[in-house]
């Protein structure tokens, strides 16, 4: 396998005999699909505080999920331990919602020769960091930040990686592993001045290793960015209260696309119909300069895949084409019942968990106004450029997303930074108030991680300067 | 999944990972074993949706060469992994730097008595009586309302573990607990739109949860209320958090409290122990050892004894949320708060943190505001710990002379957490725990609201 040079995917110790004897078990004609998916994983974080590298932590685990569907039942089961009895038993549990009786006959499995793509590192030497490298630095990530301005009183930064090897055999006769690299760097400054304390964080990563952070000292930017938000947070005024013009910077603050339309495209809910963009195929939820895609196919981004969970290799999916919702993203049970495309969307946080259609990266495609522009076409309004966390209500379409760097345009001029404000608005309504999209088109730094169902899986976003006409801002300022 | 391993056993676990640990030159030590098996059932339009059953176990070392330390988790239990494994932790202790404070608790401090606190009920639910409890609960939610037109489903959850924590200061201790869960998430549609809520019963002994057919209709009158919803002017009024979101300020609370944000800086209570940070009305205690309690245990992530405590004491800041660490970082001594995920070096976190209900009855408390808003609801991370700043999404209903009016939505509440704790302004009297964090209806006398 191309992705095995390493003989990683052998880890798992179980023979080929044994993954389709299981397989056999629990693929009885009244289960449409069935798939093993095993899993090694091993995660390191190192992290300093108060200019001490004072924790480590690694953890290591593996496991199997065995998984039956059967019309729109799914049967489940887990284990941390490999042997072809406990594989068994995994598999008469998954297929408890079938109600049948074992299956007897193995399910034949070819192991996929080559992968269609390998867009992250997967020698487990290029991915490993020493300890001491880790530690060396977050000391100089200590020292940027402290030297970027005296009034930065503490300096706090990670440096977190994982590895994981996954392989799944499905009852369709597929075997496809993948080895998938993580790892993230990240760093909070805490600002104080008069007894008035701010805090800034910078953080980026992707499927990567350390010379990505090494590169033109790409870990001191991070370093002085975390110090520059903090100390400018120092300065800020109220943030206003109501329904305003917008501008969002490049990159992260796709995050809105994430929550606002992201979620509501995930085929689960809207095969339930239980989305508020259930039935809105085909028609307009956004002006004409917006065209979004899902798109797993990014060489070393975060939420970049070769595979998906599912052994469906990742695509590129254009979700909302000139305004016009083109489609959803989907995995194996929710393609079947719903009758349309696979894209390589099916995720899982790990072996303890069930796939669900997830995102990879989403973003807006870059459009043709200048980003100055953008900004002079503001009278009265807020230009936000940096985010906390976002949430979606999916049934109403309800979403936040939380500013953490913003300012006020006041006649077409950035002026004064604001407390962060958390914005709200409608899924299906946003994105036509987006009148201006820049040929600035930027990915986020690789820090995303989504929650679904109480699973996390690392995401990507991005997107162009963009103007949004109306939204309601949440400041304190009425 | 896998056969069951008797307490005994992972003890000895336990025993000899400490004692390999000292081989390799550790000064100090300790072991955390979990294990635990989980059934989950998840049903949806009155048919079975997801069937998740799982056996599961991890154990994590922390390991003191002088006051360098590392901790490390593995699930695999085989002796030559082990051996590995502790080779693998101490390396990594030595790798990192000295910290003056680190350290295990002293001897003499650790938990010797372990008392009843009935949070383990071994009743073993059968698949398809949980498969039964799921469907009637969201049968009884369609039953209630013919807007019920649609659900996210029902799902019926019961889970048992074990935790066994050992030391090299020879403390060992072990205890299990369980747990037993109900919920369904009912939609309601009209013309305007969709509208989704959820209701759920939780508790440690399977005989004390709430039926089925309670959870389905409550489910269903929390779901079809918000049906219209609407968006609102900005302004600023009155904010009443019924119980469910006013226990989301006393999360935020526990956050501030904890010993780690206030050593980093990074809490906006620093130096406020001792002071006035609410009226005098209201108290609010952590307590470790309340009988049948979701957040209940004999001892906490390093083996010191739970208790309960006051955290405000009518309005004065009385207590943080420390373990040892940050408890010496802050000059103070461990609350027995030490919270610890396996694996990890410990962190403060509360046991079961409530606020002491008050006399009023919620419809009183209503009834006292002209205009103003009901939050039922709340989403989004616009909270800022350092500086107390709160932005949120909330949804819930308008409040017009006394009465819900409307239901609200697409709207924010903000204002500083610093100054809404002070600005309490009635506590209601009906408290019920339903988590970790309970807390009666909460009225705050005054937030900006953004809407139209």
């Amino acid at each position: 396998m191309s992705n095995d040079e390493s003989g990683e995917l052998a880890r798992f110790g179980v023979t080929d005999r044994e993954i389709e004897h299981a397989l056999g078990r629990v693929k009885v004609s009244s289960v449409d699909y069935a798939d093993l998916y095993f899993e090694y994983c091993q995660s390191e974080s190192v992290s300093m505080e108060e200019g001490i590298v004072k924790r480590a932590t690694k953890s290591v685990g593996q496991g199997v999920g065995v998984r039956a569907t059967a019309g729109e039942k799914t049967g489940f089961a887990y284990s941390d331990e490999l042997t072809s009895k406990d594989l068994n038993i995994a598999a008469d549990t998954a297929r408890y919602i079938a109600d049948s009786a074992q299956g007897t006959a193995p399910v034949p499995v070819t192991h996929r020769p080559v992968l269609a793509r390998s867009l992250y590192p997967h020698d487990r030497a290029d991915i490993e960091v020493a300890t001491r490298d880790r530690v060396t630095l977050l000391n100089a990530i200590d020292a940027e930040a402290r030297r970027y301005d005296p009034r930065i009183k503490n300096v706090m930064a990670a440096y977190n990686t994982e590895y994981k090897v996954m392989l799944v055999a499905t009852s369709d006769g597929l075997m496809v592993g993948d080895i998938q690299p993580l790892s993230r760097l990240q760093v909070t400054c805490i600002a104080e001045e008069n007894g008035n304390r701010q805090v800034g964080t910078f953080g980026g990563g992707g499927r990567i290793g350390l010379e990505y952070f090494q590169n033109d000292q790409r870990y001191l930017h991070f370093a002085r960015e975390a110090a520059r938000e903090a100390i400018l947070n120092l300065s800020a005024v109220d943030a206003p209260a109501g329904v305003m013009p917008v501008v969002l910077g490049g990159g992260w603050p796709g995050i809105l696309l994430h929550e606002a339309i992201g979620h509501g495209l995930e085929a689960d809910f809207n095969r339930k119909k239980t989305s508020a963009f259930s039935n809105l195929l085909g028609k307009k939820v956004a002006s004409e300069v917006c065209t979004i895609v899902d798109d797993g196919t990014l060489p070393f981004r975060r939420g970049s895949l070769n595979v998906d969970d599912e052994g469906t290799p990742s695509s590129r999916t254009v979700l909302i084409e000139r305004g016009i919702l083109r489609g959803y993203i989907t995995d194996k049970l929710n393609a079947r019942l719903m009758g349309i495309p696979l894209t390589g969307n099916g995720r899982r946080e790990s072996y303890q968990s069930v796939v669900l259609p997830r995102m990879t990266n989403t973003f807006m495609l870059a459009g043709e106004s200048d980003p100055k522009d953008i900004i002079k076409s503001v009278k009265k309004g807020l230009y936000a450029v940096s985010f906390g966390g976002g949430q979606v209500d999916i049934t109403n379409g309800k979403f936040v997303f939380s500013a953490s760097e913003a300012y006020l345009i006041e006649d077409g001029q950035i002026t004064k930074p604001v407390k962060g404000a958390t914005l709200i608005g409608s899924g299906p309504d946003i994105l036509k108030q987006v009148s201006m999209v820049g040929h600035d088109l930027k990915l986020d730094e690789g820090i995303g991680t989504c929650g679904k169902e109480g699973q996390s899986v690392p995401v990507g976003v991005g997107l162009p300067t963009i103007r949004i006409d109306e939204i309601t801002v949440g400041g304190t300022k009425a | 999944m896998t056969r069951a391993i008797a307490e005994q056993d992972y003890t000895n676990i336990a025993q000899d990972l400490l004692a390999r640990a000292a081989k390799h030159g550790a000064t100090a030590s300790d072991v955390m074993v979990a294990d635990g098996e989980t059934l989950s059932v998840q049903v949806r339009m009155g048919a079975v949706d997801r069937l998740t059953k799982a056996r599961e176990k991890r154990l994590g070392l922390r390991v003191f060469f002088g006051q360098r330390s590392a901790s490390a988790s593995t699930s695999d239990f085989s002796r030559e992994s082990l051996e590995r494994f502790v080779g693998e932790t101490c390396a990594l202790a030595q790798a990192v730097v000295e910290d003056p404070v680190s350290g295990l608790p002293e001897p003499g401090q650790f938990a010797t008595d372990f008392p009843e606190l009935n949070i383990h009920d071994s009743t073993k639910l059968q698949t398809d009586q949980q498969i039964d409890l799921a469907l009637r609960a969201e049968r009884a939610a369609f039953a209630a309302d013919s807007r019920i037109t649609n659900s996210e489903g029902g799902e019926c959850d019961s889970s048992s573990g074990r935790i066994i924590l050992a030391n090299s200061h020879g403390f060992v201790g072990h205890y299990a607990n369980s747990s037993f869960s109900l919920s369904v998430s009912p939609i309601a549609s009209d013309a305007a739109g969709m509208q989704r809520d959820y209701w759920y019963g939780v508790n440690r002994a399977f005989a004390k949860l709430e039926s089925p057919e309670a959870i389905g209709r409550e489910a269903t009158r929390r779901t079809v209320r918000k049906l219209g919803a609407r968006k609102v002017s900005t302004c600023r009024v009155p904010v009443i958090f019924d119980p469910e979101a006013a226990g989301s300020l006393l999360s935020h609370l526990c956050s501030a409290l904890s010993g780690y944000a206030l050593y980093k800086g990074a809490s906006f209570l620093i130096g406020q122990l001792g002071q006035q940070i609410a009226p005098d009305f209201v108290t609010i205690y952590d307590d470790g050892r309340m009988p049948g309690g979701l957040g209940t245990r004999p001892f906490d992530g390093e083996g010191l004894p739970t208790r309960k405590q006051a955290m405000v004491e009518r309005g004065r800041l009385a207590s943080y949320i420390l373990d040892t660490y940050s408890g010496k970082k802050l000059g103070l001594p461990s609350t027995g708060n030490a919270a610890r995920s396996i694996g990890e070096s410990p962190s403060a976190g509360p046991t079961n943190f409530y606020m002491v209900p008050g006399t009023t009855s919620p419809e009183d408390i209503l009834a006292s505001v002209k205009q103003g808003l009901y939050v039922t609801d709340l989403i989004g991370f616009g909270i800022n710990m350092v500086t107390g700043d709160y932005s949120r999404g909330a949804s819930g209903f308008w409040i017009e002379n006394g009465e819900l009016a409307y239901p609200v939505e697409e709207i924010t509440i903000a204002g500083n957490l610093k100054q809404m704790y002070a600005n309490i302004e009635t506590i209601g009297r009906d408290l019920v725990f339903r988590g970790r964090i309970a807390s009666p209806t909460v009225k705050l006398a005054e937030m900006t609201l953004a809407g139209n």
